[in-house]
């Protein structure tokens, strides 16, 4: 702030008028969605009572988006117990894709030319097909491979032997095709991590006598960290919506749930924003985990790691507090 | 008579089709420090990552406190070293580097303990006092709970080489350890090098600091082309040299 002599000069800022307007339509359409949200619309059916001797009927209104409905069931056991098996899915498709991606990433990077071949066909075929048709080709698997053995190979001595559709399971089978092919992908993900360290680091740690194990895990995977995180977020909330294709090897997952539902009561809207807002709550709650994350691994490679949304807030309101002492101190300052 | 720190014999090397070292011979004697000087491109930085086998010489003979680098002599053969010997061979090989290298995702103190913890399973309490000591000794001991980042590139590289010491090495090598740093950080670093080299530490040093070879190197080599084009006392190699091209090249560089 610019002062003249003792006297506090006032600043005029500039006024945008071409955004108050735009702000004006944004806002009006805002309400008119809003309006939508609460109102009510006749639900075909008509209410009569006897007043004064006559019959007098009126529409009955329902809420349009069933909001009473989307109460209802919103806690009902059948949608609880989806949620969690599309949690499960979730976690356990993600963490079979982790520990894939990054030995497959390791073996890309690999010098042995069979490590990094088929590091690279797997890649190929597991990202190159639909998820839903690996889905279903797991769910499947006993056509082709009815019986799995451990044994002597190409004899048929067997110690021990199990069949597919024992196994295989449709809860096994989603994890397993939703796993693999959450692979492909984060092997990818590593890779571009792993090349993304500078390669004097790896120098470095080898100069100390660090293993090509060591360096990996101390120096050169933490870095990495810093480049795979986000898209790792990525990939969770893009798992917890991938789950619901589990429905086609007849998993009841939270759609599947919803889906049940819907057969009962005939209300597919209300229901599927049902699980639109479940799947909102889980992915919110994914995101603030995904920033704690990122702001942990980037200890190092920043100066001043980003501010929590707590520690902003504080400090907003310690900057209206010291600009509002400021301001009072000018204008003691004024008029004396 | 003690055999040297260092020998190398006719070392040559190529990469895809360049031969960047054609038959170097060199000696270091224990706690010498000796300068490497030459135009970039001659060979240099190869030779002293030939030394701690970060990369593979192709011919001749290279020994390190008398044992061949990454190879083993049996009868009338060589067998190339497991990855386990050879990591031991380098545990015992400071390298400083240029660009510093230091560990961006640990701090001051965990740079400097991350090799005697992982590498000679020193106890954490061992490694940490040990490496406040060594901090003290390149004068930054207020700086321990620091991240690379946060520090100038003069600090940097004195943490580079209390990294490399803490590993307790009989040799030293630097590779341009002063070429990325700001001309007013130079002298820190030098100072913190000089102090090494008085300790009685083998020391191969490359560099463009000529003052900085005369007044501490016992031996300086002058490489053009991937050989030795001159060598000797650094008073006569670098006052009055007799290869035409070493005098074009002190006549460039001072």
């Amino acid at each position: 702030m610019s002062t003249n002599g003792d006297a506090a000069v006032e600043v005029v800022p500039v006024r945008h008028v071409g955004q108050w307007f735009a702000m004006g339509f944004v806002a009006l359409l805002i309400a008119m969605f809003v309006h939508t949200l609460f109102s009510k619309i006749p639900s075909g059916a008509r209410s009569c009572h006897l007043i004064d001797g006559r019959n007098q009927c009126h529409a009955i209104l329902k809420w349009r988006f069933g909001w009473n409905l989307i109460f209802h069931y919103f806690t009902n056991g059948g949608i609880l117990r989806g949620l969690v098996v599309t949690l499960e899915l979730t976690a356990l498709a993600m963490l079979v894709g982790i520990v894939l991606g990054v030995v497959v990433a390791i073996m890309r990077l690999s010098h042995n030319r069979l490590m990094s071949g088929v590091a690279w066909t797997y890649t190929w075929l597991f990202r190159g097909t639909p998820v839903y048709v690996q889905l279903l080709l797991w769910g499947f698997i006993a056509f082709l491979y009815p019986t799995f053995a451990i044994g002597i190979p190409f004899t048929h001595i067997y110690l021990f032997q199990f069949g597919a559709n024992s196994v295989f399971i449709p809860f096994n089978a989603a994890v397993a095709g939703l796993g693999l092919n959450e692979g492909a992908y984060f092997s990818e993900i590593v890779r571009s991590g792993l090349i993304a360290v500078d390669e004097g680091q790896t120098e470095a740690a080898i100069s100390l006598g660090m293993t090509r194990a060591q360096t990996l895990r101390s120096v050169v995977l933490p870095q990495a960290m810093r480049v795979i995180i986000p898209p790792t977020g990525n990939e969770v909330i893009s798992m917890l919506k991938t789950t619901s294709l589990v429905v086609a090897v007849a998993v009841v997952d939270l759609l599947g749930a919803v889906d049940n539902i819907i057969g009962q009561n005939y209300q597919p809207m209300p229901m599927l924003l049902l699980a639109s807002i479940w799947y909102l709550i889980v992915s919110t709650i994914l995101s603030i985990g995904q920033f704690y994350l990122e702001r942990h691994f980037a200890k190092g490679a920043l100066r001043t790691p980003p501010l929590t949304p707590i520690q902003r807030i504080r400090q907003d309101i310690r900057g209206i507090a010291t600009k509002y002492r400021t301001k009072r101190g000018v204008q003691k300052g004024a008029t004396t | 008579m003690t055999e040297p720190m260092v020998e190398a014999r006719g070392v040559h090397k190529s990469y895809v089709g360049v031969e960047v070292l054609k038959g170097v011979d060199l000696k270091v004697e224990r706690g010498e420090v000796t300068c490497l000087i030459g135009p970039s491109g001659s060979g240099k930085s190869t030779l002293l990552r030939c030394i701690n086998h970060l990369e593979k010489h192709d011919a001749g003979e290279l020994r390190v406190d008398g044992e061949l680098v990454g190879y083993e002599a049996r009868g009338d053969k060589l067998y190339e070293l497991s990855d386990r010997r050879i990591c031991h061979e380098r545990s015992q090989i400071g390298m400083v580097f240029q660009r510093f290298n230091l560990f961006q995702n640990l701090n001051v103190l965990q740079n400097i303990t991350v090799g005697p913890i992982k590498v000679k399973d020193v106890n954490e309490e061992q490694a940490k006092k040990s490496a406040r000591e060594l901090l003290a000794r390149v004068g930054l001991e207020d700086k321990e709970k620091n991240y690379p980042t946060q520090l100038s590139g003069g600090q940097q590289q004195r943490v580079a080489i209390a990294r490399a010491l803490a590993m307790e090495p009989k040799l030293m090598l630097f590779d341009e350890p002063t070429s990325a740093l700001d001309p007013e950080l130079v002298g820190e670093v030098l100072d913190v090098m000089k102090d090494l080299a008085r300790s009685g530490m083998t020391m191969i040093v490359v560099t463009h600091e000529m003052g900085f070879a005369k007044e501490v190197a016992d031996t300086v080599y002058f490489l053009d082309q991937g050989v030795i084009e001159e060598s000797g006392d650094p008073k006569t190699v670098l006052t009055s040299p007799s290869s035409p091209r070493l005098q074009s090249f002190l006549s460039k560089v001072l």
